[in-house]
């Protein structure tokens, strides 16, 4: 059976220009379908695959619904957009690029605070003193609500951050943040600590596989076995 | 299979109908809250959480709302809505669908819309007879439905909360530990670091230890404006303050001691039928006056449910019994029925006593309840077949 398989490549940025360099440091060229701003492709002399250009995120949803089957996308993307990660993905090889910490951080005035055990506390003084739940800014929802649940930590709410998370506290919109770091320049610079037991996932550009299509009689068997 | 039959929706009605009636006929005024919610209530109330199992939505104009996952909510809200005066007594009976997400996709015995039956009893002074009167309603109901072969757990915060109450160890750890209670990992977590002595090392908490609240303000305010950290984050310099005072307390109080620890534990694993229990409870020896009392309660419980002609036998009390909902504060229980593989749950309820007030009610109102997960009862009963 040779069916079209879809191999998803981030179209913009350093992460792209890695992904290609990684496939063609396997002697496998990415060639745009007609001009450089095309989103479809081909790896030169590879029969039977496709390659998408999308967004990371887009990248990680499409993964996790099956429309394409091999992707390079970030760890902590699939893990935010795919439930279960693990069951429905193969993480075949981490590309070292991209690295970046997704951390739990608060305002660093909090001095009583250190631990996510603190939090735990802390919310609920803040529910019982405001009559409201402390609200954490993020764009990683899923992530969040799974590492609070795991940690014990149950009262506060999230808040969809489409930009500059590190900048909720001080504007007031959230109390503090799950956000991404790579140095924790900028969330010092934004006067936000990383919590002692706050690290969350340690996230890395990654080449992934849906599962069951990396079988020998697959169009991705030979990319695979040449990117690896 | 999607939907249901001309036959299976006739098998339920009729089933849930026998059951409301039997509500109203001992004074229950039958309600139909809202379906959709305000998810701010939900959210507030359980925290985040909920969404884990809650269908959430925004409406066009930007509102969250939710299907609601229960009707225990939904009538305190009627209730706070059309009460002339909230605290005076009210029963309501309800018959109505629920929705929860169902991690994996839905079954049979996990559906994600289904219906439920049931009773609140809000306003009830005497606390152990509404609760014995409630779990004898839910008995009745499931029996006159055709339950023959089921059991009933229960649980009892009451208890848990008068054991802790008899040690000696500072209120925020006791605080802590409730908190902690409907999370067995991080419960036995937070016991062995109470115990340990080690504490979490904090230089600022140590440098307050015997110094009084407001040198804690002084030490606060003095430590934003050396280091220039602005007041961010909600919370006030005396909330700080004061919660590293207590940490300074905290870092010289008597770590718990073993045998405290053993006790605790020992009482958690307490399980078995109602008699069997109170002597259990007995040899544990626990200290206090307040666990007498709790226990003075938990006896009446059992007396007046014999009064009301119910059958303890099928009853196992377990300590650690408890339910994923934090609003549970007391007597909690549910029915478990025999199911082809294994024990289900088709009934659940308890005491929630904080939840009116939470839900903006001036006063704590007494309220007990519970609710019938129809399709369950009816698929083991045999009401409606599943080929």
């Amino acid at each position: 059976m040779t069916e079209t398989a879809i191999i998803a490549i981030p179209s913009k940025g350093r992460l792209m220009e890695k992904a290609e360099e990684l496939f063609a440091a396997a002697g496998l060229a990415v060639e745009r379908n007609g001009d450089a701003r095309g989103y479809r492709g081909r790896l030169s002399g590879v029969e039977g695959v496709e390659v998408a250009f999308l967004s990371a995120g887009e990248i990680a949803h499409k993964l996790g619904d099956g429309s394409v089957q091999m992707g390079v996308t970030g760890i902590d993307l699939l893990r935010e957009h795919i439930t279960d990660t693990d069951d429905k993905i193969d993480l075949v090889k981490r590309l070292d690029f991209g690295h970046a910490d997704v951390v739990v951080a608060v305002p660093e005035c909090w001095f009583d605070v250190d631990t996510m055990a603190d939090l735990d506390e802390v919310s609920e003084r803040f529910y019982e003193r405001h009559k409201r739940r402390m609200r954490v800014a993020t764009k990683y929802l899923n992530v969040t609500r799974r590492f609070f649940n795991r940690k014990g930590v149950t009262g506060y709410r999230t808040v969809d951050s489409l930009g500059a998370t590190e900048g909720a506290p001080a504007a007031g919109v959230a109390e503090l943040i799950v956000d991404i770091t790579s140095t924790g320049s900028t969330l010092k610079a934004n006067n936000l600590k990383i919590l002692d037991d706050g690290l969350i996932l340690r996230s890395e550009a990654c080449l992934s596989v849906v599962k069951g299509h990396d079988g020998a009689d697959g169009p991705l068997r030979d990319v695979l076995d040449k990117l690896s | 299979m999607t939907g249901k039959s001309p036959e299976e929706r006739l098998a339920l009605d009729s089933q849930s109908a026998i059951m409301s009636g039997l509500f109203e006929g001992a004074g229950y005024r039958y309600i139909e809250p809202e379906i959709l919610q305000p998810a701010d209530v939900f959210l507030d109330r359980s925290g985040e959480d909920i969404r884990l199992r809650t269908f959430v939505f925004t409406d066009p104009e930007g509102n969250e709302l939710c299907l609601r996952p229960d009707l225990t909510v939904p009538s305190c809200r009627y209730h706070l809505e059309h009460a002339a005066t909230a605290s005076d007594p009210a029963k309501y009976c309800y018959v109505g669908p629920a929705f929860r997400f169902q991690r994996g996709g839905a079954t049979k015995l996990r559906p994600r819309e289904f219906e439920q039956v049931g009773i609140e009893n809000f306003g009830a002074q005497d606390r152990e007879r509404a609760e014995a009167e409630t779990l004898s309603l839910a008995i009745d109901a499931v029996e006159t439905a055709g339950l023959e072969d089921y059991s009933v757990q229960v649980g009892d915060l009451g208890l848990f909360d008068a054991v802790l109450s008899g040690f000696d160890m500072p209120n925020r750890w006791r605080a802590r530990l409730h908190h902690q209670f409907w999370r067995p990992a991080a419960f036995r977590e937070l016991l062995r670091h109470l115990s340990s002595g080690e504490g979490h090392a904090h230089a600022i908490a140590d440098a307050l230890s015997g110094q009084d609240e407001g040198e804690a303000q002084t030490r606060v305010d003095a430590l934003l404006t050396e280091g220039n950290i602005p007041l961010v984050g909600g919370r006030t310099v005396e909330e700080i303050a004061a919660r590293l005072h207590e940490k300074a307390a905290d870092r010289v109080a008597e770590p718990l001691k073993p045998e405290m620890v053993e006790k605790i534990e020992a009482y958690l694993a307490v399980r078995g039928s109602p008699s069997e229990v109170f002597d259990a409870i007995n040899k544990l020896e626990l200290p206090g006056a307040a666990l007498n009392r709790a226990l003075d309660l938990f006896a009446r419980r059992f007396v007046i449910l014999s009064e009301l002609g119910v059958d303890t036998s099928r009853f196992v009390f377990s300590a650690e019994f408890g339910y994923n909902l934090e609003y549970y504060t007391g007597h909690v229980f549910q029915i478990e029925a025999q199911g082809q593989d294994g024990p289900v749950q088709v009934v659940g309820g308890g005491r929630y006593d904080r939840l009116m007030s939470d839900l903006g009610a001036e006063d704590t109102i007494p309220a007990v309840g519970f609710a019938v997960h129809t399709e369950r009862l009816a698929a083991i009963t045999g009401a409606v077949r599943h080929d």
